[in-house]
C-alpha cells in the first residue's frame, strides 16, 4: 500500500538523492509533462538519472517517472531538473497547465478544440 | 507505490499534451475501479508531500516538528490522438487533500465527484471545494449495488444546483464509466462556449 511505502522510507535516502535540495522545480514541471531522454546514460550517473533516461525513451509523464520511481513528486522534480539543466532530457508542458495568470472562472475553461479532441478521443474508446 | 515494468505500455513518440481530469470521492467508493475501466494501462500510484512550517505560530524558531502532509493518488491514462494523453486521477476528498491541489491538478479540465448514496456527506466536503477553486464538474453516483433512491433525491440530498449534471454509473462497467467522461466534457464544452452574458 502506498502509506506504508512513504512511512517506511527512510528520510535520509530521499535527502541524498537529490543532494539535500528541496522542489526547486516547482512550477515549471506539471504533473503530466512529458519528459523525453535526449541522450542515452552513463556509468557515472547517479541511479536515478540513469533510470529516468531509461524510461523516458518514449515519452513519459512526470507522475508515471514518480511512481516507477517509487518517490515523492517533488522529489522527482529536483531529479528532473538537473536532466533537464544538463540538456539530457526534453520536457513537453501542457498546453492546459499554463501559468496562474488569472484566477477568474473564464480563464479555467478549456479550450473547445482541445475538449472535442477529448470527446473524440473518448467516443473511440 | 506500483512498479508495473512488466506491464509497461509506452506512449506514442508524438505525444506531447498531457490533459488532466481528477475524479474524487470518499474511501471505497470506486475511484479507482472507474479509472481502471477506461484506462490503457493497469492504475499507478505514487504520493506528493508537503511541508508546512509552523503556519499562525509566533515563533517559527521554536516550532520543532514540521507538519508533513502526505497524499497518495492513484490513476491512468487514455492515449486520445497522436499528441494528446489523458491522464485521469483518483483523488481522496478527504481534508489534507485540499492543500495540494493547486501544486498537482492546477489546469485540470474539470473533475467528476464520485458519490455513495450511502455516504452522502463524504461528497459535500468535495463539491465545496471544487465550487471554491471554481473548477467544473459533474456528479457520478456509483451503484455497486442497485440505488435506493432517484436521483432528484441524491440531488436534494448534495444540493446540487440544476447546471450540474447527475448521473448514474457502475464504475466497474467500460460503457458507463466512459458515459460520465463524456458527460462531463459535453458539460466542459457548453460552459467554454457559452455566452460571456449567460455566465455573469
Amino acid at each position: 500500500m502506498s502509506y506504508r511505502a512513504l512511512d517506511d522510507e527512510d528520510p535520509d535516502r530521499l535527502y541524498t538523492v537529490t543532494g539535500g535540495r528541496s522542489t526547486v522545480a516547482e512550477d515549471s514541471l506539471d504533473l503530466v509533462t512529458l519528459i523525453v531522454s535526449e541522450c542515452d546514460p552513463t556509468p557515472d550517473m547517479q541511479s536515478e538519472h540513469v533510470r529516468i533516461l531509461q524510461m523516458c525513451r518514449r515519452p513519459m509523464a512526470v507522475v508515471e517517472i514518480s511512481s516507477h520511481l517509487g518517490m515523492p513528486v517533488g522529489v522527482v522534480k529536483v531529479l528532473l531538473c538537473d536532466l533537464l539543466d544538463t540538456n539530457r532530457i526534453t520536457a513537453r508542458n501542457p498546453s492546459s497547465a499554463a501559468p496562474k495568470a488569472s484566477k477568474a472562472r473564464k480563464a479555467q475553461l478549456p479550450d473547445p478544440d482541445i475538449l472535442k479532441q477529448v470527446l473524440v478521443g473518448l467516443h473511440n474508446l | 507505490m506500483d512498479s508495473t515494468t512488466s506491464e509497461h505500455v509506452p506512449l506514442r513518440s508524438t505525444a506531447s499534451d498531457g490533459l488532466k481530469i481528477v475524479v474524487v470521492g470518499g474511501f471505497g467508493v470506486g475511484k479507482t475501479t472507474l479509472v481502471r475501466s477506461v484506462s490503457e494501462i493497469r492504475p499507478l500510484s505514487t504520493e506528493e508531500v508537503m511541508t508546512q512550517a509552523g503556519v499562525g505560530v509566533d515563533d517559527p524558531s521554536k516550532v520543532q516538528d514540521k507538519k508533513t502532509t502526505t497524499v497518495a493518488f492513484d490513476f491512468g491514462r487514455i492515449s486520445l490522438t497522436d499528441e494528446h494523453v489523458l491522464y485521469l486521477f483518483g483523488a481522496p476528498g478527504q481534508q489534507r487533500f485540499w492543500f495540494l491541489w493547486d501544486r498537482l491538478f492546477h489546469g485540470t479540465l474539470g473533475a467528476v465527484v464520485l458519490v455513495d448514496t450511502r455516504r452522502v456527506e463524504d461528497s459535500w466536503y468535495a463539491i465545496d471545494r471544487l465550487e471554491h477553486h471554481g473548477t467544473p464538474f459533474v456528479v457520478a453516483r456509483n451503484n455497486f449495488e442497485a440505488p435506493q433512491h432517484d436521483l432528484e433525491t441524491v440531488r436534494d440530498a448534495l444540493s446540487l444546483p440544476p447546471g450540474i449534471p447527475l448521473v448514474d454509473c457502475d464504475a466497474r462497467d467500460r460503457e458507463s464509466s466512459k458515459h460520465v467522461l463524456i458527460t462531463l466534457v459535453n458539460h466542459l464544452y457548453a460552459l467554454a462556449t457559452a455566452d460571456q452574458e449567460v455566465m455573469s
